[in-house]
């Protein structure tokens, strides 16, 4: 039995996939097929084609082989333009005779369209679509100077490339007034134009050809409106394409007002035998300009010709993303917002030359389309999100808003630049950390120890901490979480195993879970998560060795040995005669002082005896200890409120008050500061906090996890309008689920950052209660702020606590070392450089 | 030249805190005096100023033990000090004074050598 004729008019990008798509399938072996190709080479990729200039070959654009053809039986008629389909004989005819058929595949592709123009058939005006164009656009180049396209679309712009790799001065003429009017807004256009600009070739907007002369200057002359031209040695029209339809017509298929031949969900044509695909092709009403949905409609068509009943082309996306000239440009669906009801959300950054714009629905729930110039990083979530209809996020704009604006993905230390300082003592980069990680330091002993980060003021530990554990991790190293050579458990472990076993002391710790007599990483911790379990006191004989020196006598050690103390002065509201006391200690021991950040007092240069009289003095005016020292609640700033400003909305002064009375003292992996704003104006800086309030008309809106210092983050909103008792209740949640979770010296905002599953976890545990631990983290709470005790009233009464605070306990002198000098009315320590 | 020394009263037992450092003055100036029950023997004594800030702070430290070796890490700048050899371990060139220490009843004695005072007035 004879085969079927199976006749491919056509061997470009869609022909040459149908035909792979249609020989792998069971049908074609009944089929014998032959190609007739009007060019003289096999199909190539017409999309990367400027790369013709750039030394690329037909070789290297080619889709496939003459081989290829022969293995697979295709008999391949290049260089043989079909004349005429006879649908009565079913015959095609070509310039060397006619072949009978049983169907027909046209995948004649589509001309580009020349305007109109008086003198548009001078030798120097080209097209750009075929390799022989672009030969005859390298020969016309040759003792040319400028050259010329016409339009502005993406082929135009591609032309323009070609044009600038040929070594001409390139221009671009434009009849709408922008660039790639199709695919870009005006402002999208306006970058787009900006950037191309920069990279040397002339844009010219809303500009009409009206005819194209002898020039003086050059080869030609385009004479525009009244006196405006412009010369040039040759002319590419790039100004759209046409469906190549002139086969169909003279077979009397239909085709459309306006060319194609009109298809249905198979690519048939109006003859059964006879199918089209590609940008010959007209499906309900449009042409496919783009190469994807003509390999759709060739996959559709293998598929149906296999007997496939359910392959059916239902049009296809538009969207595009490509790179012009090394310019980003993408366009997702209804990039103009047409759709009735949609609306726009914009960025853009003229500086950096980046336009961004999502088209959102009327219910701002999905994402219909977008535009993106300059930076096609967000393109292909965006595309998820169009074509799949997902759900935008609460706020969309995060999406498209760069990173430390939108406070979208927090910056993790992959995020970090090379440049970025993290120890700035001994100026060590990231990229410094990651030379010796790579020369062959393994942890990040090794790491301090070779490049002296963290060794200075220590302030970067934590940050060095997470650098070298994600560079080893991206190295293949497995990061030991072992918080020191002492206990192989993470500090969240260890919490578990002391709240657990009801462990009270580190000595037992140590014995049952851990080896050696510790350090001073590990007893520091431990000493907190006792502090944080049991909230005993400090200094405890079980548990004074286990504290930082700052902690074990409840100061801050300054340069020179001596200590700073800050008494606590909630929120910021402090009585005359509590100031007069303040002046008069200070006074009275020569103190240095200095108003904090934090709307303190901080007294510099006690030394270690005299802090218990201090304090004595200090507790008898009403004062307690600020735990200036501690990995605890530093302070809750807060603005004045509704009782004098005319904007506060909320006593803001009183809820910090509050909010500061009941976390004084709690014990956590790091220090916690906190602030209270009466209104939205936020003069309290809340948003910079760990725990940030901001006053409403309702209530209060928590902020959670910001933090300023070394690592600014915004805090992220948490919750809104909480009543007082909401806004407790979620504080000690938030609060206690990071004592309990984070890792040693881990802040908020970091221990955010790494929190798998970041903010929408934390409100899923706190707000939700997924865990179903809200009660135990609030009853947690409750216990630690009922055995709250001032450590230093609790100290000056205890004779033996206060035996600690003798500078030597065999002599009552004071230390020889310290040395003074006066600046400024006050009295400071004798520098090295003074 | 011979090199004689004298084991000086610093303080009582009951002053010093278990795991931890206390600082006394002797006659070659301060020293920190530390108390680990867990070892054997359980009584370091080092200088007691911090040779990275001048300041006379090592007594309170935190202590503990890298690698086996008694330590304790100063409370300003974090390096360790060995607790048996003054060694820094961090910083090959820097290492504080070592003393003998030793209990005599209920009181603690360090050695010290003669004529110290002078080299420290030197």
């Amino acid at each position: 039995m004879s085969k079927k004729q199976l006749i491919v008019i056509g061997n470009g990008m869609v022909g040459h996939h149908f035909l792979e798509q249609f020989v792998a399938t069971e049908a074609a072996s009944g089929y014998e097929l032959q190609v007739f190709g009007e060019e003289p080479l096999l199909a190539y990729d017409r999309v990367h084609l400027s790369e013709y200039f750039d030394q690329a070959t037909h070789a290297d654009l080619a889709m496939g082989t003459a081989e290829w053809y022969e293995q697979n039986d295709i008999m391949l008629h290049l260089d043989e333009a079909v004349t005429g389909i006879d649908r009565d004989q079913q015959t095609v005819t070509t310039a060397k005779g006619s072949h009978p058929y049983d169907a027909v595949v046209l995948a004649t592709g589509s001309y580009p369209f020349v305007p109109p123009i008086d003198g548009n058939d001078h030798p120097h005006c080209l097209v750009y679509r075929t390799l022989a164009d672009l030969d005859a656009i390298r020969t016309s180049a040759e003792g040319a100077r400028t050259g010329v396209v016409v339009g502005g679309g993406l082929l135009g712009l591609e032309a323009a490339n070609a044009l600038k790799s040929l070594g001409l001065e390139a221009h671009v003429v434009e009849f709408a007034p922008r660039l790639m009017p199709v695919q870009l807004d005006a402002d999208g256009g306006a970058v787009l134009k900006h950037k191309i600009e920069e990279l040397g070739v002339r844009v010219h907007t809303e500009k009409a050809t009206k005819a194209i002369v002898a020039g003086s200057e050059c080869r030609l002359r385009m004479e525009f409106e009244e006196d405006d031209y412009l010369e040039t040695d040759l002319i590419v029209f790039s100004a759209g394409i046409r469906p190549q339809d002139a086969l169909a017509r003279a077979a009397n298929l239909e085709v459309g007002e306006r060319g194609g031949i009109i298809i249905d969900n198979q690519c048939t044509t109006s003859d059964p035998r006879i199918f089209a695909i590609g940008e010959c092709a007209l499906w309900s009403e449009r042409i496919f300009g783009l190469v994807a949905p003509g390999y759709t409609m060739a996959r559709t068509l293998a598929s149906h010709l296999n007997g496939d009943a359910e392959a059916a082309f239902s049009g296809a996306d538009m969207s595009t993303k490509l790179k012009l000239l090394g310019v980003d440009v993408g366009s997702i669906g209804d990039a103009h917002g047409q759709t009735p009801g949609a609306r726009s959300i914009r960025f853009n950054d003229e500086a950096a030359g980046h336009y961004r714009r999502m088209v959102i629905s009327e219910d701002g729930k999905t994402l219909l389309g977008a535009i993106l110039v300059g930076d096609n990083g967000p393109y292909d979530t965006l595309l998820q999100y169009a074509l799949n209809n997902i759900a935008l996020p609460e706020h969309p704009e995060t999406l498209i808003l760069p990173q430390s604006e939108g406070g979208a993905p927090a910056l993790g230390p992959d995020a970090l630049p090379d440049t970025a300082a993290i120890c700035s003592c001994h100026n060590v980069t990231k990229g410094d950390i990651c030379g010796v990680i790579d020369a062959g330091c393994g942890d990040l002993g090794s790491v301090k120890a070779e490049t002296k980060a963290s060794s200075g003021c220590g302030g970067c530990a934590a940050l060095l901490k997470n650098v070298v554990d994600s560079e080893l991790a991206k190295r293949g190293v497995e990061v030991s979480k072992d918080i020191c050579e002492h206990f192989a458990y993470s500090r969240q472990e260890l919490f578990h195993l002391v709240k657990v076993n009801g462990i009270r002391t580190f000595r037992t710790l140590i014995r049952e879970h851990g080896k050696g007599q510790g350090c001073e990483i590990c007893k520091p911790t431990v000493g907190s998560i006792l502090a944080t379990c049991w909230n005993e006191h400090i200094l405890a004989t079980d548990h004074v060795p286990l504290q930082d020196t700052n902690d074990t006598f409840m100061a801050n050690m300054q340069k020179n040995g001596t200590y700073s103390i800050v008494p606590r002065i909630p929120g910021g509201e402090i009585t005359p005669d509590k100031l007069i006391v303040l002046g008069e200690v200070a006074k009275e021991y020569d103190l240095y002082t200095k108003i904090t950040g934090g709307q303190r007092v901080d007294l510099f240069g006690a030394t270690l005896s005299q802090l218990p009289e201090i304090w004595e003095k200090l507790i008898a005016a009403g004062f307690e200890t600020g735990h200036a020292y501690g990995k605890s609640l530093r302070t809750v700033k807060s603005c004045v409120g509704n009782t004098w400003c005319r904007y506060g909305v909320q006593d803001s002064v009183a809820m910090a008050i509050f909010l500061e009375d009941r976390y004084k003292g709690l014990r956590a992996p790091h220090k916690v500061k906190m602030a209270v704003s009466g209104c939205t104006r936020e003069c309290a800086e809340a948003q910079s906090k760990d725990i940030g309030v901001i006053a409403t008309e309702n209530g209060w809106n928590l902020y959670v996890c910001g933090n300023g210092g070394m690592r600014p983050r915004h805090a992220d909103l948490f919750a809104t309008d909480l009543n007082d008792e909401e806004l407790i209740r979620t504080i000690d949640r938030v609060l206690m689920f990071y004592v309990r979770t984070a890792d040693r010296l881990q802040r908020t905002s970091v221990w955010m950052e790494n929190l798998e599953g970041g903010l929408d976890y934390l409100k899923q545990v706190v707000l939700e209660d997924s865990l179903g631990l809200g009660e135990e983290l609030e009853e947690h709470m409750e216990g630690l702020v009922g055995t709250y005790q001032c450590e230093w009233k609790t100290a000056v009464e205890d004779p033996e606590k206060r035996k600690r605070f003798r500078e030597f306990v065999n002599d009552e002198r004071t230390d020889p070392v310290q040395q003074w000098t006066h600046e400024r009315g006050q009295r400071r320590p004798v520098t090295e450089s003074a | 030249m011979k090199v004689t020394t004298q084991w000086d009263v610093v303080c009582k037992v009951a002053d010093l805190v278990p795991d931890s450092g206390v600082a006394v003055w002797t006659s070659s100036g301060p020293v920190a005096v530390f108390y680990l029950p867990e070892r054997l023997p359980a009584l370091f004594a080092i200088g007691h100023q911090d040779p990275f800030s001048g300041a006379n702070v090592l007594a309170r430290g935190i202590t503990g033990d890298i690698k086996g070796e008694p330590v304790v890490a100063s409370p300003l700048y974090k390096q360790h000090f060995s607790l048996l050899s003054g060694q820094c371990l961090e910083d090959e060139s820097v290492r504080v004074p070592v003393y003998r220490v030793l209990v005599d009843g209920d009181q603690i004695r360090v050695e010290q050598r003669l004529g110290s005072r002078d080299e420290l007035a030197a």
